[in-house]
């Protein structure tokens, strides 16, 4: 049994792989020692092989992993398993948002990730629903509900939230402002894909690929090309590392 | 490794009206990055001794023989750029010393009265002398900055009102009525410089300038090709050490120093000693200069156990790789001679700049790398642009290409990590 692991910057992904499939799997907050979370999701297995990936990967290593491969290596295995044909892929977490370009046999041939700006990524779509007032869960089904938006112009994080704030102030309703702020990073996915290249399917990873209106807005952006998204698209990292401690330990 | 310190000279930085107690706790910390980053390698040539000795000194004994010169009559000339004609002022028997900034330290000085969002060498340098905590800045009679970029020619204006700050034009195009008035700045730049000297440059002192500078580019020439080996010598960190050492060491002795090191390179590779260690991956950085003590890309890249074995930049070989011509006389034709030489610097401010397009590929042939890390600090527009041009080339190619701007700060490393380490991953694929 292999266990890859995924120590992001919110949560703690762990897919199990028994040498044919997914046999378990657990995701937990990261909390203030991500390395600890992970040791006690791993203390009830006796894998033949960890690998670690995301963020905390090197600390991982220090405590217990036995390699430790990028999040950007990671997520091309893990889609590579789900959808072998698929060249490209989206992957957007908590922190950062990558597009990745893959070939033919599940290698990384490119990649482009977001600058420093957390425009673009989970955690801004988190800024803005908490500034409208959404769960998370709301904020994708309020904005892909809504049938009319503005425009939200700016790139920067905090810019954008002055801007939903002066936006809710002059009487926007709420679900408008949701649907603008999800274009917003469709804008921005979409506007890296175009600068990396892309093939005929775009597989959508990472938290971020749960929220409905965000696959449908990427759909909508990319019209040539089909959009897929895993089962558990927060979990591709981890089954990524998983499957690469399968292959290589 | 835990002995090592950058020396304290208060006295010096007194009498140098310097910020003393801030700049001593800059001093300490550097003193830190560099014993971290530079000491525990492994496998260090013994001739790196002397380089370490160089950051040991840099902020008093050097300054001393700077100070020296200046009490004998000889001028000491502050510079930002490679365009800069060197040789002239050791030809009038003045110093030359590259002020560019790599410190975030000094960027929070500046940025109260320059704008953010301008270059960090710019703003690094600049901070250092608004704050008073560059001994070399306040050692030098004169500063003289050029019209390369819109953020350095513009903030001359601003750094004249606390050093005198003169200005070389440096034309945008290459074409011949835009070397010619190159040319006269060159002979403007001399009569600058006889006159603080207070003497006349003969043909002879010129020549004898040139051969100096010849040689110390020739020594780092020789350098690079030794780190082109494969498996390489010497670890890319040392190598951009010696580059920008380049830019405060006396000529003569470091062009000495850097071929005793080359001698002992040459032995290694008889010997088949290889850093960080055989099948590291070779990675080659192009872009924008990195200043001392920049030392960011390369932190990250041996970090993750590869290595660089060249930078195509002006802390790199942009500063070495041409000559000037050795064979002509006469005044006029000697002047000439520089602002050929100077004109073949393909610096991203010129346009059309092809020659760098290809000068990067083949920089990259000749150093044996697997792959490009193009480098560009953040707000530089012309090297931001340029890019898009390197990119296309790389894709051309086929060479693993990864694109990275950034700044001083340490807030984007974890990123950078992520990204140097996928770049490493894709290249071993
Ligand atoms: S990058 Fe251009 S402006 Fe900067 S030092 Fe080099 S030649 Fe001068
Ligand atoms: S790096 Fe670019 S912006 Fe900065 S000084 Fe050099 S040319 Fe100007």
């Amino acid at each position: 049994m292999y266990i890859g692991i995924d120590l992001g910057s919110r949560t703690v992904k762990m897919a199990v792989w028994d040498g044919e499939r997914m046999v378990d799997y657990q995701i937990a907050e990261s909390g203030f020692e991500p390395h600890r979370q992970a040791e006690k999701m791993l203390s009830a297995f006796t894998p033949t092989a960890v690998v670690a990936t995301g963020y905390g990967r090197h600390l991982a290593a220090e405590y217990f992993a036995d390699g430790v491969i990028t999040e950007i290596k990671a997520h091309a295995a893990g889609i590579y398993h789900h959808f072998p044909g698929c060249t490209t892929l989206v992957d957007v977490g908590g922190q950062d948002s990558k597009v990745i370009a893959v070939n033919g046999a599940g290698k990384v041939s490119n990649f482009q990730m977001n600058d420093k700006c957390a425009a673009g990524t989970g955690r801004f779509l988190e800024i803005m629903a908490g500034s409208l007032a959404f769960t998370l869960a709301e904020f994708g089904a309020a904005a892909l509900a809504s049938e009319q938006e503005v425009q939200i112009n700016s790139m920067c994080t905090v810019f954008a939230e002055s801007e939903v704030i002066s936006m809710k102030n002059r009487g926007i309703p709420r679900a408008h402002i949701a649907r603008a702020v999800h274009s917003s990073v469709a804008d921005r996915l979409a506007a890296m894909l175009a600068r990396l290249g892309y093939g005929e399917m775009v597989a959508f990873s990472g938290g971020v690929a749960r929220n409905p209106c965000m696959v449908a807005l990427l759909q909508q952006r990319l019209p040539e090309v089909l959009v897929v998204v895993p089962k558990h698209p927060d979990l591709t990292g981890a089954l990524g590392a998983a499957l690469h401690a399968a292959k290589v330990c | 490794m835990s002995s090592f310190e950058i020396k304290p000279y208060p006295e010096v930085w007194q009498a140098l009206d310097m910020d003393v107690p801030r700049f001593d706790k800059m001093r300490l910390m550097m003193g830190d990055m560099y014993a971290k980053a530079f000491l525990g390698q492994p496998n260090r040539p013994a001739a790196m001794t002397y380089f370490d000795n160089m950051i040991a000194e840099i902020h008093g004994g050097r300054v001393k023989e700077l100070l020296a010169a200046k009490a004998e009559g000889r001028p000491v000339i502050g510079t930002f750029c490679v365009y800069i004609p060197e040789e002239i002022v050791l030809a009038a028997g003045g110093i030359c010393v590259g002020l560019c900034g790599g410190s975030q330290g000094s960027v929070p000085d500046a940025e109260k009265i320059l704008p953010r969002n301008i270059c960090p060498m710019v703003k690094s340098a600049f901070g250092f002398k608004a704050a008073r905590i560059c001994p070399y800045f306040q050692a030098v009679d004169f500063v003289y900055g050029e019209t390369t970029c819109d953020a350095k020619k513009k903030t001359w204006e601003i750094l004249d009102t606390m050093v005198p700050t003169y200005v070389m034009e440096i034309p945008q195009c290459k074409n011949p009525r835009d070397i010619a008035l190159w040319n006269e700045e060159v002979k403007d730049f001399k009569a600058k410089v006889e006159s603080v000297a207070g003497k006349t440059i003969s043909e002879e002192d010129l020549a004898g300038a040139i051969k100096v500078m010849n040689n110390k580019r020739r020594a780092l020439q020789r350098l690079n090709s030794l780190r082109h080996h494969n498996p390489t010598p010497i670890s890319g960190k040392d190598g951009l050490l010696i580059e920008q050492i380049a830019f405060y060491d006396e000529p003569v002795r470091f062009t000495d120093q850097v071929n005793s090191l080359c001698d002992e390179l040459d032995e290694r590779i008889r010997q088949e000693v290889a850093v960080p260690g055989k099948g590291a991956t070779r990675v080659m950085v192009a872009g924008t200069p990195m200043a001392l003590p920049n030392w960011k890309i390369h932190n990250l890249v041996e970090g993750a156990g590869a290595v660089i074995v060249n930078e195509e930049s002006c802390i790199g070989t942009r500063y070495f790789k041409d000559l000037v011509d050795e064979t002509v006389t006469g005044m006029d034709t000697m002047l000439a001679a520089l602002t050929d030489r100077y004109k073949e610097i393909d610096c991203s401010c010129f346009t059309p700049n092809n020659e760098r397009i290809s000068q990067v590929v083949k920089e990259f042939r000749d150093s044996k790398a697997q792959g490009i890390i193009n480098y560009s600090l953040q707000f530089c527009h012309t090297y931001n642009i340029e890019e898009i041009r390197i990119r296309q080339a790389c894709e051309q190619e086929g060479i693993p290409y990864m694109f990275i701007e950034s700044d001083y700060s340490p807030e984007d490393i974890g990123q950078l990590q992520t990204r140097v380490e996928a770049f490493l991953e894709q290249i071993g694929e």
